[in-house]
């Protein structure tokens, strides 16, 4: 866990009182709604159909149990019990009123917590893998680089008013969790030929109405030198990023119409002439942040301990932990996916109830420290082996503990048409059926790995483009329509999807679905044979004509 | 409109000049950038300082040379959203040494003052009289910076820093 010292708390209560002072403006009719428009959006407010909503970060998905309490009380408090874990380490409160968000932020202040650019045209929060620092095999620890950037770019001076949002993830596991190449800037930590640290650094990735997958600019930019290359990506994108267009306002478009190899010669040009600007990161400074990271007092367990050999006849508890339970770099240790996904549920939604008793399982059984990932699940990071039995029983008492981890009821959904003024239709309703259809977790077993995403427009929220099906919402003739693709994925092999037919009414997607699924197991040629890589073992057309064949 | 320099409320010497407009004869003048670079000469001969309004979407590199005789450039913020002018600002401050009046014109609330002035901006049009009375107590909003830029203030890293090598220095 990154600790806060006097200098950050400073920093965000200073922000809190600016905000306060913008949102009394606006109440007392200084600032138009216009005006103010900008301003609530520099701070993780939006105005959704029926509420405001409010956006808080939660930086490379690391919280801590009494950071995890305090949006459990936000949510009781200022809203109306839940919370919605966001595909970009955030969380989301659908009801906030806009008199009592400055008290809600100076709460959230009080433990490091903060909602500082998650939305407006900025620099977004920085997301990495969630399993960073724990993951076997990683680099090293992404969320010191992470903690950095997230430094850098808070009330950046330069870069506050870009053409549109900006986003940076990080990886340093050869798995990549944080899906660095659908982002503006993706930073790939790995070491050179002569073993020095640094990052491969991909740019103009992206979903929306134009997806891209990001491109190299640069195969190796050496950790102390990171800040003034991203500072000169920035500075080209700020001036010759388009702002004529919002739909082609992303950096993406810009590295598309200029072509990767010009927009890099511009941003090596302005990089050269840039100079020693006091960003280089010598090493003082970047242990200065590291030495502010803590880390487990882990103890010395056993592999296999007696605890988990005795539960081992425990069938619902070794599908859990078959499904839920991943490899951890120290021996004895796991780290423990809580499924945010139960069957009917809104995915991502998590109760102040199972916010808090998380917080006190964390403290139980992970050293105080839960993780949020892009799937909108939770994690906790740090679980000894033999305490997996007896943390599964409290899971599953929350409902915590279905085993669909990565399978296909484990569904990205973004609010869609129930919540969002943006949505031409309803995501989480469609969310909800499938987990129903699929509800039985042998099949789901059987199906193996499958990630389905849904987004209720084109701005692709859900991350329609890069599920394994991806289900997108458009309205026609006033109806709600849903394009389905498959064979998409946001990993290190990062692919947009095909469209596989025709968009179907709302009544009919789930149908649909299944008969994909089902064309699936009928096409794969072993069981091991995942359903993305049958996709691409065959194309969309053998698929597209089992399942269109009698539509 | 109020101009505040130097933190302060002042009144503005420099009479907005529009193309076309006959130049007053002598007095403080601000042009546009076509105009400017006409005749820049002819402006620069005649008695009277010079400044020169250089759109954002335009390369400094017309405007660098001549940088050492203009009494202020000002640069513009259409609308507030657009950023543009703060990349220009830290160009012309940090690259180029430009250390004459460096003013915002545009759509500038109060909101803006502490990014701007840390990208090197000492001149504010302010577009609301509550904003530009509130200038000195808005400043005053932050005290920690996360990044260096040519205003001088020092960063949170180095103040950390700095504290650590004095508390070894101390043992």
């Amino acid at each position: 866990m990154y600790a806060y010292d006097e200098l950050d708390r400073t920093l965000i209560n200073e922000r809190v009182s600016e905000f306060r002072d913008q949102v009394k403006r606006r109440l007392s009719g200084e600032l138009t709604e216009d005006e103010f428009k900008i301003l609530r959006l520099q701070n993780g407010v939006y105005l959704q159909l029926h509420a405001y909503m409010f956006r808080v970060a939660i930086p490379y998905g690391t919280l801590s149990s009494k950071q995890l309490r305090r949006l459990a009380h936000v949510a009781r408090r200022y809203d109306r019990g839940y919370g919605h874990f966001t595909t970009r380490q955030n969380i989301q409160f659908n009801w906030i009123k806009l008199a009592e968000l400055p008290d809600a932020l100076a709460d959230l202040a009080e433990v490091g917590i903060h909602a500082m650019q998650t939305s407006g045209n900025n620099m977004r929060n920085v997301t990495s893998d969630q399993w960073a620092g724990v993951a076997p095999g990683e680099i090293e620890d992404p969320r010191i680089w992470s903690e950095i950037i997230r430094q850098h770019t808070t009330l950046h001076p330069e870069f506050s008013f870009l053409p549109r949002k900006f986003k940076i993830a990080i990886t340093a596991a050869e798995h990549d969790r944080a899906a660095i190449k659908i982002h503006d800037i993706g930073l790939r930590l790995h070491k050179n030929a002569d073993g020095e640290t640094g990052f491969e650094v991909l740019v103009g990735g992206g979903l929306g109405r134009t997806p891209f997958i990001a491109k190299t600019i640069k195969p190796f930019v050496s950790g102390r030198d990171i800040l003034s290359y991203i500072e000169a990506i920035l500075r080209v994108y700020n001036q010759y990023g388009r702002r004529d267009n919002i739909y082609k306002a992303r950096i993406k478009i810009l590295v598309h119409e200029l072509g990767i190899e010009k927009f890099a010669k511009e941003v090596d040009e302005e990089w050269k002439a840039m100079g020693d600007v006091g960003l280089t990161l010598d090493h003082t400074a970047i242990e200065e942040v590291r030495s502010r990271f803590s880390y487990p007092a882990y103890e010395k367990l056993p592999h296999m301990p007696d605890e988990l050999k005795q539960a081992a006849h425990d069938k619902l508890f070794e599908r859990w932990r078959k499904n839920s339970v991943s490899a951890h770099k120290v021996q004895g240790y796991s780290i423990v996916t809580l499924s945010l996904k139960p069957v009917g549920g809104p995915p991502g939604d998590a109760s102040a109830e199972q916010m808090d008793a998380v917080a006190d399982l964390a403290d139980k059984y992970s050293f105080g420290e839960i993780r949020v990932g892009h799937e909108q699940n939770l994690a906790l990071p740090h679980v000894a082996k033999r305490d997996l039995p007896v943390l599964f029983k409290a899971l599953d008492r929350l409902g915590l503990a279905t085993p669909n981890v990565n399978l296909v009821t484990d569904i990205i959904a973004c609010p869609g048409l129930d919540y969002c003024s943006l949505a031409n239709a309803r995501s989480i309703p469609i969310a909800q059926e499938l987990t129903r259809r699929f509800a039985n977790h042998d099949t789901a077993d059987l199906i193996g790995r499958l990630h389905i995403n849904i987004s209720g427009c084109i701005n692709a929220c859900g991350h329609h483009h890069v599920g394994h099906i991806g289900i997108l919402g458009v309205e026609k003739n006033g109806e709600e329509f849903y394009q389905i693709t498959i064979g998409g994925r946001a990993d290190e092999n990062a692919q947009l999807g095909t469209l596989i037919g025709p968009a179907v009414p709302y009544a009919e997607v789930a149908d649909v679905i299944e008969d994909i699924v089902e064309a699936y197991l009928a096409l794969r040629d072993r069981p091991e044979e995942l359903f993305v890589d049958t996709v691409k073992r065959l194309g969309v057309e053998p698929i597209r004509e089992r399942v269109y064949a009698t539509r | 409109m109020p101009l505040v320099k130097q933190g302060r409320l002042t009144t503005d010497l420099f009479v907005h000049v529009a193309d076309g407009a006959e130049l007053p004869g002598d007095g403080a003048v601000l042009v546009t950038a076509e105009r400017f670079l006409t005749d820049p000469e002819a402006l620069l001969r005649r008695a009277g300082k010079v400044g020169v309004i250089w759109p954002n979407n335009r390369n400094l590199d017309d405007l660098v040379p001549h940088l050492g005789r203009l009494a202020s450039v000002a640069l513009v913020f259409p609308t507030f959203r657009d950023g543009r002018a703060y990349s220009q600002a830290r160009l012309l401050r940090e690259r180029y040494g430009y250390d004459g009046e460096l003013r915002a014109t545009g759509q500038i609330l109060r909101d803006q003052f502490v990014f701007m002035t840390r990208a090197g901006f000492d001149a504010f049009e302010v577009k609301k009289d509550a904003d530009a009375d509130a200038f000195a107590q808005t400043m005053k909003r932050y005290s920690v910076f996360y990044q260096p830029t040519g205003d001088g203030r020092v960063t949170a890293l180095n103040r950390r820093m700095q504290l650590r090598h004095s508390e070894s220095a101390g043992q």
